[in-house]
């Protein structure tokens, strides 16, 4: 598979003497959605500054499709689509304008940029809003005017950082939705986010990032596949006995209430295994749910080795 | 990048500069025409009465080049100062950043849009000053290259002061404590033969006194400057400043992590 992104030994350090990056190595394949996860403060926000080159590194080789950013300013830019972690465009100016303009910055025609145009702000619901004033758009609609703004050129790489921060669940799902479209359409996506479950959800390759180091760079499965346990909570339709326990080796398990207790099963064991030894205990179980997010739980585990 | 895309780019920024001052033409457009005419009223209908002749002209006549000259030094400046300093501030410069645009069509844009802004209120000055004096233009070409070249290179100085600005204070402390004394001391009231040698030595070292004399010749075909050197002065001006924007771009100064 062709690469879309090439890093070589990035650093960069900050004026302060703040060594944000101690020399990642990165290649995420062409058609990816990768997600680049790390604490606040990892790194990920400059990586992403470096390959949009509004951060100057320090030292390193990052290309793009194959092509050097430093030699091939014009077509990197070309291939590339950001979408910051801040608001970024004038909130003074009209929606249509904003995308419209930056349609523009890229050569595009005023016709096509004009159809570009329509084009996204329709798939975003933001056609109907395109004469208003960009301030006067919630949270949400400012991030998708944003995206709007990123996918007009059409750029075959796509850059999101933290997309959906502060979106709620409903507005994040639909972007969600929108985003795997556009990646089956053969758009590469990097995203970084907080939200491990989007990571999950959406993404097949991961790099996570920590104090300027990648700690982990592998595929979502893979990476999944590491978990030797999980922590699953089980809601009971009848009240619980006080002695109550499982017969399966390796489980233990923790009563939370009356009708609520959390088993802890080794990836070895199947759950049908488990619901079998349930259903002998005549435990009738309304749901079950994963306690954390099975990413998160790797995610914390990698940060604290 | 093509030239068709760059040519596509420049318009955009340019057009969008327009906009920008245009939406708030209350602010932008209408105050330094009402300023300009109180001047007019002011200094070159009441207080001018009394001084009587100026360098040979009446006084009237006298400061309307310096007043047209003064509109248009102020407002190509602090369009592009407070369009770009605005884009620094709310990150959309970010937009224009991240796209494939090179540096010199980003400079030119926004020098485009100073002059549009700078060249406009010239004309509402200019218009204004119909009512007060008649305009009879001496030397056009003359006239069109100075105007031209001054707006360039007040536009290139307020690129620079935006790129070093980290605040609202900082971009208005250049056109306060040095654009505003220079112009008043560049010959737009009076003629530096009126002053003693030193403050004539003094006002020779100001670049804003070549330009308003040589506008003045322009129009009223009298100046205190040798016109050939004056543009030599604009000329080396804009070198040096555009050089020094170009530099700014490339490093990211202010504008890149």
């Amino acid at each position: 598979m062709p690469i879309a992104i090439s890093i070589k030994d990035l650093k960069k350090t900050y004026s302060n003497g703040f060594e944000a990056l101690k020399g990642i190595s990165l290649e995420v394949e062409e058609g990816d959605f990768f997600a680049l996860l790390g604490p606040n403060g990892a790194g990920k926000s400059t990586t992403i500054g470096v390959l949009s080159t509004l951060v100057n590194r320090t030292s390193g080789v990052v290309s793009i499709f194959g092509k050097n950013v430093d030699t091939h300013v014009y077509e990197t830019k070309l291939d590339l689509g950001v979408v910051p972690q801040e608001i970024n465009f004038n909130q003074f100016e009209k929606v249509r304008d904003i995308v419209m303009a930056q349609a523009g910055y890229y050569g595009l025609p005023r016709k096509l940029a004009s159809e570009r145009c329509e084009k996204y702000l329709r798939k975003l619901g933001l056609w109907e809003k395109r004469d208003d004033r960009s301030r006067s758009l919630s949270g949400g609609m400012k991030r998708r005017l944003m995206i709007a703004r990123a996918l007009v050129h059409e750029p075959r790489l796509l850059i999101l950082d933290e997309p959906t921060a502060g979106v709620d669940i409903e507005l994040r799902r639909s972007m969600w939705e929108f985003l795997t479209g556009i990646n089956e359409q053969g758009t590469t996506i990097i995203l970084t986010t907080h939200y491990l479950e989007e990571a999950e959800q959406l993404c097949r390759n991961i790099a996570i990032i920590a104090e300027g180091k990648i700690v982990e760079n592998t595929s979502m499965k893979l990476l999944l596949a590491e978990l030797d346990s999980q922590v699953f909570v089980f809601d009971s339709a009848d009240e619980l006995k006080s002695d109550f326990e499982i017969d399966m080796e390796g489980v233990s398990v923790k009563i939370i209430d009356s009708h609520t207790f959390e088993l802890t099963v080794p990836a070895v064991i199947q759950i049908n295994e488990v619901f079998a030894s349930l259903d002998r205990k005549s435990i009738p179980v309304r749901s079950m749910r994963n306690k954390t997010n099975r990413l998160e739980q790797l995610f914390l585990t990698k940060l604290n080795n | 990048m093509f030239s068709n895309h760059k040519y596509i780019a420049f318009e955009t920024i340019v057009i969008k500069e327009i906009r920008r001052f245009a939406r708030i033409w209350l602010q932008t457009l209408v105050p330094p025409a009402i300023t300009i005419t109180l001047y007019f009223v002011i200094f070159g209908n009441l207080i001018g009465r009394r001084i009587g002749e100026m360098g040979g002209f009446q006084y009237m006549e006298f400061i309307i080049p310096g007043l047209i000259m003064m509109a248009v030094i102020q407002n190509s400046y602090s369009n592009v100062v407070s369009s770009f300093f605005g884009q620094k501030f709310s990150n959309s410069v970010e937009e224009l950043l991240v796209s494939p645009v090179p540096n010199y069509v980003i400079l030119t844009g926004f020098i485009a849009g100073g002059m549009v802004r700078g060249l406009s209120v010239g004309a509402i000055v200019t218009t204004t000053s119909v009512f007060f004096s008649d305009l009879n233009i001496q030397h056009p070409i003359i006239t069109l290259a100075v105007v031209l070249m001054t707006s360039i290179v007040f536009s290139l100085a307020g690129f620079i002061n935006a790129v070093f600005a980290n605040s609202f204070d900082d971009i208005s402390i250049i056109p306060t404590f040095v654009l505003t004394p220079l112009i008043y001391l560049g010959g737009v009231f009076y003629s530096v033969q009126m002053l003693p040698p030193f403050w004539q030595f003094v006002s020779s070292l100001n670049p804003i006194f070549y330009m308003v004399n040589t506008f003045r010749y322009g129009i009223l075909g009298s100046s205190d400057v040798n016109v050939f050197w004056a543009f030599m002065i604009l000329a080396i001006f804009i070198i040096v400043l555009y050089s020094s924007c170009i530099l700014l771009l490339r490093r990211g100064t202010g504008i890149r992590t």
